[in-house]
């Protein structure tokens, strides 16, 4: 056949692509649609009781009326409590894996263990940090106790999300330092770390994320079923967004009259998550602009 | 003078024998060129000089490399000294994610140094030597990676000379360059060996005839031929060699 008029076999050739290219385009956009649509559900549901007073009030009769103002609070001390719990040894923990260990049955062996632990449900989570902290240690229910918990949680993220930021960087970079007589610190935390700070910063805030929506491991080392007043202390209790949301739509006083409350509660622990990650894309970009230009 | 000197270097890695006793010595303020077919040793060879096999697990190294007179694998060496004796450039450029200026100062500031006015000074005295300096002058700020490939190798030169190493390695420095680069740091290498021991490991054997005054002949991990290059490339003595640069094998 003459080249330049199209074959029977180019048509059929072209017609099977745009059916698969449908397929992979129908099915990401369907997973954009559901989060739209659980985003709107929960909009549409809870946007009625948004006001000034829902976020800056105390919770009254019986949870139906009034605000979430002191589960808000309670979740921010745990997200920083477990962050400043979990980014430093998780972080440094990261850099020895990827860095400094050998390779060898130790640090596989680690590395396997990092990985199961990022596998365990988080309500054994739960029932550990209430046995550890709580009882053992006698932190009592208290941010420290909740805080430790959720940062055990956080810590294999942590772990992991270092690891791989370090290992994308190309180590000829390493070679370079290391040949211009800087150590091997001096080469990590001159050259290795700046390059990779974008994607940690990253992997931790999305941690954050996953911490502050976390109802299992608080519910026995911290979280407060109704405790209308703000902590003053890391011995103190909290409520949390997450358990207040599932105490008023399952076990609160009147569920029914609380039902809106519920809608709002989730709409702002969306929120929250949700600026959150977006904090983390902006610093990314931020630091990602930075490390070239220095 | 001889200012890098070997004797009866062996080297492993693990059980594979990749340097079989390798006796040489590269006359200060000259060029010694390595060449030989992919896989014979002699960048392997080269990073003994810095110590940069080190850095691979299960390397065993034999016998005795002395730098200027020094033993550089004695127990009292400190390989960041050494490596600032020995400087390095290698076959892919790779400036840090710094700026220009930053660039050429890491050395001297991860050594110590600390006087504002004298990093400036090496600074700009270094970009000189590696002939860039008329090129970025204006731009000691910007990232080094807006700077081309060719650029971007003269900077890695300039860095390795900016804490003023006495032997400067070159791992196939203008392998990844177009020949306009290529040509730019042949000609650098000239000027630099005024001041400095250069040893090159090359693919190119055009380049090794230009650029060398000695010439190595590797295979299979050993040293076939080590002479002046023109008695290399126009009177090899060992069949090998001779095979090598007609090109019947390579």
């Amino acid at each position: 056949m003459a080249f330049g008029t199209p074959s029977p076999s180019h048509k059929s050739k072209k017609l099977s692509q745009s059916i698969a290219f449908f397929v992979f385009r129908l099915l990401s956009f369907s997973v954009v649609a559901i989060l739209l649509v659980i985003l709107g559900f929960i909009l549409v549901q809870g946007i009625s009781v948004i006001s000034w007073e829902f976020l800056t009030q105390m919770p009254r009769e019986g949870m139906t009326e009034g605000g979430i103002l002191p589960a808000i609070v309670g979740t921010l001390w745990l997200v920083v409590g477990s962050m400043l719990f979990a980014f430093p040894i998780g972080v440094l923990s990261g850099i020895y894996i990827n860095e400094y260990a050998k390779d060898s049955w130790l640090k596989r062996f680690v590395k396997l263990m990092t990985n199961n632990l990022a596998g365990v449900p988080s309500i054994v989570f739960g029932l550990f940090g209430m046995t550890l902290f709580v009882n053992q240690l006698g932190f009592g229910d208290s941010i420290l106790a909740g805080s430790l918990t959720l940062g055990l949680l956080a810590l294999p993220v942590v772990i992991r999300t270092t690891e791989e930021a370090l290992k994308s960087i190309d180590n000829s970079f390493r070679v370079g330092s290391l040949a211009l007589g800087a150590t091997k610190w001096q080469t990590t935390s001159r050259v290795v770390l700046p390059m990779a700070f974008p994607n940690i910063i990253t992997g931790l805030i999305l941690s954050i994320g996953r911490v502050s929506g976390e109802t299992a491991p608080i519910l026995f080392t911290v979280a407060a079923y109704f405790l209308p007043k703000l902590p003053n202390s890391i011995f103190d209790q909290v409520m949390a967004l997450p358990y207040h949301l599932y105490v008023i739509s399952t076990s609160g006083t009147n569920i029914e009259a609380s039902r809106a409350m519920a809608y709002g509660t989730a709409f702002v622990l969306i929120v929250i998550v949700l600026l959150v990650n977006l904090l983390a894309n902006w610093l990314r970009r931020y630091y990602g602009k930075k490390v070239k230009m220095n | 003078m001889n200012s890098v000197e070997t004797k009866d270097v062996h080297l492993y890695y693990g059980d594979f024998h990749a340097l079989k006793g390798i006796t040489m010595a590269m006359r200060k303020n000259q060029v010694t060129a390595f060449i030989g077919p992919s896989g014979c040793g002699k960048s392997t060879y080269l990073r003994c000089f810095n110590r940069m096999n080190d850095l691979i697990d299960g390397v065993k190294i034999e016998g005795d490399i002395l730098i200027d007179g020094v033993d550089i694998y004695k127990t009292n060496i400190q390989v960041d000294d050494l490596r600032k004796h020995v400087g390095m450039v290698f076959q892919k450029p790779n400036p840090f994610p710094k700026s220009i200026f930053e660039n050429v100062a890491y050395g001297l500031r991860v050594n110590g140094t600390k006087d504002k006015q004298f990093i400036e000074e090496r600074v700009e005295r270094s970009l000189q030597q590696a002939a860039l300096w008329d090129e970025v002058k204006d731009k000691l700020k910007k990232s080094a990676f807006e700077l081309s490939g060719g650029q971007q190798q003269r900077l890695c030169i300039a860095r390795a000379l900016a804490i003023e190493p006495s032997v400067l390695l070159m791992d196939e420095p203008a392998s990844a360059l177009d020949p306009l680069s290529t040509a730019k740091i042949e000609e650098l290498i000239h000027q630099l060996k005024e001041n400095y021991t250069i040893v090159i490991v090359t693919h190119n054997m055009q380049q090794a005839g230009r650029v060398s005054d000695h010439t190595a002949f590797f295979y299979l991990g050993e040293l076939v031929e080590y002479a002046k290059t023109k008695t290399i490339f126009t009177n090899p003595k060992d069949q090998r060699t001779q095979n090598y640069i007609t090109g019947r094998f390579g």
